[in-house]
């Protein structure tokens, strides 16, 4: 008889479905449990703590509001990277493309002649643009010259950031301002709807949805999708099978970044109503939303809920900073330990931990 | 050839076997190795099921068996990548378990794998330093080269300790992993289908080494399915077939026949009566079964040369002409020009110079997808790297090809119930063993897998087949459909270009034969007239037309 000494890893060879769902649910709630440890150390019983959390957001029709609200950027971006993932595109730079969207969305605000009930349709199209322009080069150097994209994304995300620096600290600081670092406000024909008494901005949340069941549509029964399949699962089968690797490639790239900037529009055209500090304009959106797209493993559907799930994350740090007296950092660390639990919850998707049995007789 | 020589151990001597050895005589010492009664499980196979085997000093045991026989298996638990369910392993009659590969080779067992684990951008030298336990931790590769040049002239090894191992040869990589072994004083040796890549040369090189090693003391566990081998170097055989042992004989009492039988149980197989003992003196091969119909030139390839990635000519002056209804066989050792013949062929490579011509039509700058819509039908080497999409349906795997075209697709639109409909179709047609058409190809076997290609790739009547080494790693029935398929193929008359290792294979299907070396076609020769001596030669470069 012989066994190993530690526990071992055995190969589930079809996982069920339902394994991945609730091996998921367990990694959140056990990361919630790790968060719990969190607001222990700050001195907030976890409990307590939670129950404020739930009553404020989940608890009446103001607190979902804010839910949504907080939802719309990350819907439009976990949906565009759940199938840039599909592609093998790993696209880290949605932060940049949101941030390029809300600039050329703001350019067009403040300084085009557009007739004004035309304006936010100009500046949902020059957003999805810039977006799409932002994830573009990195698609472009992947494909021809095999730079990794994840590193190209990532560092376009600096150059955007410090792009909107020099625009509002420059050629774009608004005149009526006193100084401070952002621009004018936008006109009021350049303000996106929201629905009555809510600050949810409808169309964000129009489009967000339309992507979500558009893509599903397009990987599930298009010659698109499934050229995205197939390249995202093996490269190699997909260059014997005659597919176009930068056509397919470009084609995630540009529609994940652009929905990305279309994020960023409706964060200035329906939150901030001007162009200011990119820390202002997203709270790390672009990067919370690789954890929807992660969660969802690829599907548009499902990215769309995780983000109303991340959503509500965001709206409960906004409430642990109001009534806990919480600083902001503490919602970061959340989704943090969320993310870590989530991520290490893939490989007990595929895996079953097998304990060794005693050993009998042997030496 | 057999151990009748003196041996010498590295740990003292043992007495020289008098006259002829038997398995009696051996059995009087204790073995160096011993597994007793392993059994592993995997989930829905018994890889290997209450394996005994020995193996004694100064001895070469070879592990014949088909590939899913259960070799792998063992040799992984041998070298401790893998524990059995069942049974014990003892090294010099000590009751060991192995858990890590580093106990393995504590314990004197090496392991030379059939794919070198060699750091490919470091010299010989530092990939032997590394993991050897007198290794200083400053400067590691340090009066190494000296050790090296010893150990490697002792085995008649050319080998140059500063080379850079991407450089090597499949050959001279093997040499190094051999020397790794030998430099952790192995007294184990575990080769594992040490010939797949190697030259008739430098397999008689290896031969060679091996004999050393014997007259060493050391003992050699040979693993392979190539009868031939078996019969030039072993001094005891043991035949493992779906995991069991089904025969255990000394090398004098077998015949390569019985073997065969062992090998692949009662399934009636045409046993080509044509093995000898020592390789390089290969006897001819019988003639081919079909006769030669000439047909009109179907693919023209003329003065064709590729520059792979790395800026080398892998291809230089290619010429030759496939006809309609032929079948044409490609051999060479791997490496010498043959994956990039395939490339340029399906439109995965483009010439730097030449042109190809199919039917008449010049297609050597169309794009892939387009040659595919031409008719050519490509059946790749790597039939679950390339071939499929392991993580997708039958279904979608048996579209891979015609997925733009109607029925399977309407404008932007794919029409996934005619890709079902399709692939019931096909699922019945070519008895492929699938759950149903939205079973996940990575789940199938590999017969299995092939099938799917097969189904895929002839389906739409194509002119031109390109064929890869589609036999490798199927079992008897699969390799025999595979076969019957492209028959068939031919008898409607497509071309078909077969790219192969088996030489067994070429000379049963082709009509003509080309021999490739270092990119350039060194034998162009009628089936029927080829004989496997000239083969080796023209194979290994030797002589041309």
């Amino acid at each position: 008889m012989r066994a190993s000494f530690g526990p071992s890893f055995a190969e589930i060879v079809s996982p069920p479905r339902t394994r991945a769902l609730w091996v998921t649910l367990a990694s959140v709630a056990l990361g919630l449990v790790a968060s719990g440890v969190v607001f222990a150390v700050y001195g907030v019983a976890p409990i307590a703590a939670y129950s404020v959390l739930l009553r404020e957001t989940l608890g009446d029709a103001r607190g979902q509001a804010e839910v949504v609200r907080k939802s719309l950027p990350l819907i439009l971006i976990a949906v565009g990277l759940a199938f840039a993932f599909r592609a093998r595109f790993f696209n880290i730079g949605a932060e940049g493309q949101l941030l390029a969207g809300a600039a050329a969305a703001s350019g067009v605000a403040l300084f085009s002649d557009i007739p004004a009930p035309y304006t936010v349709w100009a500046m949902f199209l020059a957003g999805f643009a810039a977006g799409a322009l932002w994830a573009f080069l990195p698609a472009l150097l992947k494909v021809k010259l095999g730079v990794n994209e994840v590193i190209t994304t990532l560092m376009l995300n600096f150059v955007a950031v410090y792009g909107i620096e020099w625009l509002i600290n420059g050629p774009w600081k608004g005149r009526t301002v006193m100084g401070f670092a952002y621009s004018d406000p936008f006109p009021a024909w350049a303000r996106l709807p929201v629905i009555p008494g809510t600050r949810i901005h409808w169309p964000t949340l129009v489009l967000g949805l339309v992507a979500a069941v558009a893509l599903h549509f397009v990987l599930a029964r298009t010659r698109l999708g499934f050229e995205v399949r197939v390249l995202g699962h093996n490269p190699e089968a997909a260059a014997y099978a005659g597919i176009d690797a930068l056509r397919v490639t470009l084609a995630a790239a540009l529609i994940a970044g652009g929905l990305a900037g279309l994020a960023g529009v409706g964060e200035v055209g329906g939150t901030h109503f001007r162009l200011r500090s990119p820390s202002q304009i997203s709270p790390g959106f672009g990067y919370t939303a690789i954890l929807a797209a992660q969660l969802a493993r690829g599907q548009p559907l499902a990215a769309a809920l995780a983000a109303l799930f991340l959503g509500l994350i965001f709206a409960a740090g906004d409430v642990a900073r109001a009534l806990l007296r919480m600083p902001p950092q503490v919602p970061e660390m959340i989704s943090g330990l969320l993310l870590l639990a989530v991520v290490s919850a893939e490989i007990f998707i595929r895996y079953q931990l097998r304990f060794p049995t005693v050993p009998k007789g042997g030496d | 050839m057999i151990t009748s020589n003196a041996v010498k151990g590295r740990k003292g001597s043992i007495e020289p076997p008098s006259g002829k050895p038997a398995l009696q005589q051996l059995h009087t010492e204790t073995p160096l190795l011993e597994a007793r009664g392993i059994t592993k499980r995997f989930p829905g196979v018994v890889a290997n099921d209450g394996i005994d085997f020995t193996l004694y000093r100064g001895e070469v045991h070879a592990l014949l068996g088909e590939n899913g026989a259960g070799k792998t298996t063992l040799m992984n638990i041998l070298y401790g990548l893998y524990q059995p369910d069942q049974g014990q392993l003892f090294i010099e009659g000590k009751p060991v378990r192995l858990s890590s590969p580093r106990q393995a080779i504590d314990l004197g067992i090496g392991l030379v794998p059939q794919h070198s684990h060699l750091v490919r951008r470091h010299t010989v030298v530092e990939n032997l330093a590394l993991g050897l336990r007198t290794t200083s931790f400053f400067l590691p590769a340090r009066r190494l080269g000296e050790e090296i040049r010893a150990l490697a002239d002792r085995y008649g090894f050319d080998v140059d300790p500063e080379a850079r191992v991407e450089l090597l040869s499949a050959g001279e990589k093997q040499r190094v992993e051999i020397l790794k072994a030998l430099m952790r004083d192995a007294k184990i040796l575990i080769l594992d289908e040490p010939t797949a890549a190697l030259t008739l040369q430098e397999t008689l090189s290896l031969f060679t080494a091996i004999e050393r090693m014997r007259a060493d003391g050391r003992g050699v566990i040979f693993i392979t399915h190539k009868l031939k081998e078996v019969m030039a170097i072993a001094d005891r055989v043991t035949v493992l077939r779906k995991g069991r042992v089904v025969a255990h004989v000394l090398r004098q009492e077998a015949t390569a026949e019985k073997l065969a039988e062992w090998m692949v149980g009662a399934r009636p197989i045409p046993l080509k009566p044509k093995v000898r003992e020592t390789p390089g003196a290969f006897p001819a091969g019988e003639p081919p079964a079909a006769e030669v119909r000439p047909g009109v030139p179907l693919l023209e390839v003329e003065d064709v040369d590729v520059v792979d990635d790395r800026g080398r000519k892998t291809l230089s002056g290619l010429s030759f002409t496939l006809r309609r209804g032929e079948i044409l066989g490609v051999a060479g050792v791997a490496g010498n020009g043959q994956r990039e013949l395939i490339e340029v062929v399906t439109g995965l490579r483009r010439p730097s110079r030449g042109r190809i011509r199919l039917g008449g039509e010049a297609i050597t700058r169309r794009n892939r997808s387009r040659l595919f819509d031409g008719a050519i039908a490509h059946i790749p080497e790597e039939r679950t790297r390339t071939g499929v999409v392991a993580g997708m349906s039958v279904a979608e795997n048996l579209i891979l090809r015609a997925y733009r075209r109607s029925p399977f697709a309407t404008g932007p639109l794919l029409n996934t119930r005619a890709a079902y409909r399709h692939a019931e179709e096909a699922i019945a047609a070519y008895r492929i063993s699938a759950p149903g058409p939205g079973a996940r190809v990575g789940l199938l076997s590999g017969g299995n897998i092939q099938k799917v290609i097969l189904a895929r790739e002839l389906s739409g009547n194509p002119s031109l087949i390109v064929a890869a080494h589609p036999t490798h790693g199927l079992d008897i029935a699969a390799a025999r459909l595979t076969h019957e398929l492209l028959l068939e193929q031919r008898a409607k008359g497509a071309g078909i270009l077969l790219v192969s290792e088996d030489l067994d294979e070429l000379l049963e299907l082709s009509d003509r034969l080309l021999v490739l070396c270092a990119g350039k076609i060194t034998g162009s020769l009628d089936a029927r007239e080829a004989d496997l001596p000239l083969l080796g030669l023209m194979m290994a470069g030797g002589s041309g037309t």
